[in-house]
């Protein structure tokens, strides 16, 4: 890895407020090409308004936002698109009832003809949906069957693919394992590590330290919105960052706590 | 269950894992199907009960009745599917050729006046109830049930200040009115069979918003709204202006309906409409409409408002008494509906 890698997304010192409710306070990140930055965070830590910032769902009250070193705030989810920050939610943004190369191309229809016959470019929004679920390694059954029908695991791996395909420079992932199981979980961060090899930057939102350490390159804990950690992959085990997450001495008690029926 | 989607255009590689699918599966996929078995089981039975349904002069009527109905069923159908009602839609016809009307006669100008201003005002109240709707975010239920009331209220009050009663004033002296009428509510003779104008109006509407609906941007874009209005926003989706755009839709076809309503009498009832935004909203769910958005098609409304057409005239070409058309619509809404559902469920499980 070089070490002058740009920063794609910069956060410094970031806050945000709802009324009177600290949502976020001071938190600093970095993504960058080929990289993945991981946030960890148990509930309510704050990840979620992390992840709408970056995505320009709200806008940040406090601190500095830079997409490539320009100091930016987003005024709504396609600012965040077109300056290739592309974010994969809980719920995939996906319509269930629609087909699969319909879901692919949503809100970036391409069309052919001009004036009133323009129209959609149905054969290039199939074909294309197949190739690029092949490059990403998905081989689709059929690409017309409604995506409510595929499972949590392709899912994921056709929101994935379709922000890669559509030159995301920075994917955002919200706890794209939260609801699989093992092996799913683990195609899914196959499908990760692939982006990632593609040059593209990642963020990876997750309360799963394992997942992250498997393939996280920077670590970003948060804890009641503020920052409770920032590490590198050489800087920590995964051990400490497992006790850190969970908060050490706390674990410590539910361990004791756990313990006593045993000696009854 | 694809039902949106067109059959495969050959560009495509067919996966070895997929069984054929029978052409008769891919019939059964359609949003339309159980709207199509109820139309020909309604053919059937006013056929065999009664005598006079067959005869050619009776299609032109049945398909007059279920034009005036088909012309609004498709733009509602859309709606439907962008997931949103439009409960003013009925008195909007009335209000829409009451306008028209009025500006003619009271400015004395040439019909085509009020024709125009009408449309704009239509358009603006179509404007209106999809501004509110996106702007108060209240389910679209309230907004437009209260648009429904202003409308029903001004209709009548506003005829009684100017005209002094109820109905608009004739305007059928005015200049434009024999062009205005040729558009709007003239007769065409095929085969010595007498056909209005309006069924040409709901074929063009249903070619159309089928062309939206399944090769447009839009169109993709009006399922996705109905089918997850908060992923359509995250991809990109402008959200707000697609429902404008269907409130709009509805305003334009109440537009057409109602200047039909107008040249085809010459004077309004400022009382008419009320009522018919349910006929409509029922034309698309026999339709295959799914209430909850997301699901549906133009082609289906049409078939529900053929339905339509077809009894409230076989009840008359049988000698019925008329009081009995309201319980075979509702009992075509509730056969419709379940047949829909059933085969919907039988499609995705033979996934």
């Amino acid at each position: 890895m070089t070490t002058e890698r740009t920063s794609l997304v910069e956060l410094d010192d970031v806050s945000k407020y709802y009324g009177n409710i600290r949502a976020l306070e001071g938190v600093s990140l970095e993504v960058r090409a080929g990289e993945i930055t991981c946030v960890l965070g148990d509930n309510g830590a704050g990840k979620s308004t992390l992840i709408k910032i970056v995505a320009g769902l709200h806008r940040h009250d406090a601190g500095v936002f830079r997409i490539e070193g320009e100091d930016v705030t987003l005024a709504n989810p396609r600012e965040a698109l077109d300056r290739g920050i592309a974010t994969v939610y809980q719920d995939l943004a996906v319509v269930p009832l629609m087909p699969v190369w319909r879901n692919f191309f949503l809100g970036s229809e391409p069309t052919r003809g001009s004036g009133p016959f323009k129209r959609l470019d149905v054969g290039l929004m199939r074909s294309t949906t197949r190739e690029a679920l092949l490059r990403m390694g998905i081989d689709l059954r059929d690409v017309d069957q409604p995506i409510g029908t595929l499972s949590g695991g392709e899912r994921q791996c056709v929101a994935i693919a379709r922000a890669v395909h559509f030159g995301a420079k920075v994917l955002v992932l919200d706890e794209p394992t939260a609801a699989l199981g093992v092996k799913q979980s683990g195609v899914v961060l196959k499908y990760v590590a692939a982006a990632r090899d593609q040059g593209l930057g990642v963020v990876l939102i997750t309360h799963n330290p394992h997942h992250a350490y498997l393939v996280g390159d920077r670590f970003v804990l948060l804890k009641r919105g503020v920052m409770a950690g920032s590490h590198t992959k050489g800087s920590v085990t995964l051990d400490e960052l497992t006790r850190q997450m969970a908060g050490g001495t706390e674990l410590e008690d539910l361990r004791h706590e756990l313990e006593r029926p045993s000696g009854a | 269950m694809s039902s949106t989607a067109p059959p495969s255009d050959g560009i495509d590689h067919v996966d070895e894992r997929l069984l054929r699918t029978s052409p008769l599966k891919k019939l059964l996929a359609r949003p339309e199907l159980g709207s199509v078995v109820g139309a020909v089981a309604v053919f059937v039975f006013f056929s065999v009960v009664a005598d006079s349904f067959l005869r050619p002069s009776s299609l032109g009527t049945v398909l007059y009745a279920a034009s005036t109905i088909g012309i609004m069923a498709v733009p509602v159908a859309l709606l439907m599917i962008g997931g949103e009602f439009d409960l003013s839609a009925g008195v909007l016809v009335t209000s829409s050729a009451l306008v028209s009307s009025m500006v003619s006669y009271q400015m004395t100008a040439n019909v085509w006046v009020g024709v125009g201003v009408s449309l704009l005002v239509t358009l603006a109240i179509g404007v209106f109830n999809g501004f509110m709707l996106t702007r108060t975010r209240l389910p679209s239920f309230i907004i437009t049930l209260g648009t429904f009331l202003m409308l029903t209220g001004l209709n009548l009050g506003l005829t009684k200040l100017i005209s002094g009663t109820v109905s608009t004033k004739t305007i059928a002296d005015m200049e434009g009115f024999s062009s205005a009428r040729k558009l709007f509510a003239s007769q065409l003779t095929i085969g010595g069979v007498e056909f209005k104008v309006t069924i040409l109006w709901w074929l063009g509407l249903v070619a159309l918003a089928t062309w939206i609906l399944l090769r447009t941007r839009f169109g993709n874009w009006i399922f996705a709204v109905g089918g997850g209005a908060d992923a359509a926003r995250a991809v990109g989706v402008p959200v707000y202006r697609t429902k404008i755009g269907l409130y709009m839709g509805v305003a334009f076809c109440a537009w057409i309906a109602g200047q039909h309503l107008l040249f085809s009498f010459d004077v309004v009832q400022s009382g008419e409409g009320v009522g018919n935004e349910l006929i409509y909203i029922i034309a698309a769910v026999i339709g295959g409409c799914l209430i909850t958005g997301g699901y549906g098609s133009a082609i289906g409304s049409a078939v529900g408002a053929l339905i339509f057409g077809m009894t409230s005239k076989g009840i008359v070409y049988a000698e019925w008494n008329p009081d009995w058309f309201k319980f075979f619509l509702g009992a075509m809404l509730l056969l419709a509906t379940l047949l829909n559902a059933w085969i919907r469920k039988r499609v995705e499980a033979t996934k």
